[in-house]
């Protein structure tokens, strides 16, 4: 099933949400990450930071603690157990730390198929910002499978 | 630049999915995976650039990472050995550029990628 274009352009309501510390930590341990600068202020701060740092893909998690992850899958008709990520990208303009609330607002940048309709893509682009400043941006492409489309 | 990584378990993906808040059950209910049609759950493809990430912020300090992109190209079977490897492609301006890979023991690349560094980094 394609796709509605008309939400592309569609702005998303914003969340805020604040990197914990004990997240950064749980997260370091689930990723295997060792080096204590991602878990101990004190060699965070041995290496020039304020704080823990928020590790570079942990904006992608933030992201996802929008208070209703799925509302625009659901709204769309898109069965979660038929999307694959596509592709993820972040630029970054600021580092961020423990204890920042950080904004995201998304915005839908594109939705297309491909192969007669067996793939759809749905692109996002979310902005970050700390206390109005932008601190980065993430790209995020999803895919929706529709198999039953090439029969 | 090379990072070998564990096999991934299941215990290591349901540790990512509590620590990421991707509770998308295609990566830890079996269950839900076959209704899918799966034979199995696969891992989180942020799972795997998380580990980029690592490899990335073990060569140079997080701040002069500029960006980092990635396709997901296959996805990552529960209990499959990965390894992230980025290669320099050029300096130019200030600027480093690498190309970013996620490969299997057989040969599978599961996520192809791009990132730009700040500066040089020490080989």
């Amino acid at each position: 099933m394609a796709i509605d274009p008309e939400v592309i352009g569609r702005v998303l309501p914003s969340h805020s949400a604040e990197a914990e510390p004990g997240r950064l930590r749980f997260f370091a341990q689930a990723i295997g990450e060792t080096d204590p600068v991602y878990t101990d202020v004190e060699a965070a701060k041995a290496a020039g930071h304020h704080g823990l740092p928020v590790p570079p893909t942990f904006l992608f998690c933030l992201l996802a603690e929008k208070p209703d992850p799925l509302a625009l899958l659901d709204e769309l008709g898109i069965d979660v157990r038929r999307i694959l990520h596509g592709e993820q990208g972040f630029t970054y303009h600021a580092m961020a730390y423990a204890g920042d609330t950080l904004t995201f607002t998304s915005t839908v940048t594109d939705a297309y198929s491909k192969k007669g309709g067996v793939l759809d893509f749905l692109v996002q682009r979310t902005d970050v910002t700390r206390n109005g400043e932008l601190i980065a941006e993430l790209h995020n492409s999803l895919v929706v499978r529709n198999p039953e489309a090439a029969k | 630049m090379k990072l070998l990584l564990p096999r991934i378990s299941r215990t290591d993906l349901a540790l990512y999915a509590g620590a990421s808040g991707d509770h998308n059950p295609m990566h830890i209910d079996l269950d839900v995976a076959k209704s899918a049609g799966l034979e199995d759950v696969f891992a989180h493809g942020m799972l795997s650039m998380a580990y980029l990430g690592r490899l990335l912020t073990s060569h140079v300090p997080q701040e002069r990472i500029r960006s980092f992109n990635v396709r997901f190209t296959s996805i990552t079977p529960v209990n499959a050995r990965p390894t992230a490897i980025a290669t320099v492609t050029k300096t130019e301006n200030g600027l480093t550029y690498l190309d970013l890979a996620m490969t299997l023991e057989d040969g599978t690349v599961t996520l192809a990628g791009t990132a730009v560094i700040e500066g040089e980094i020490a080989a």
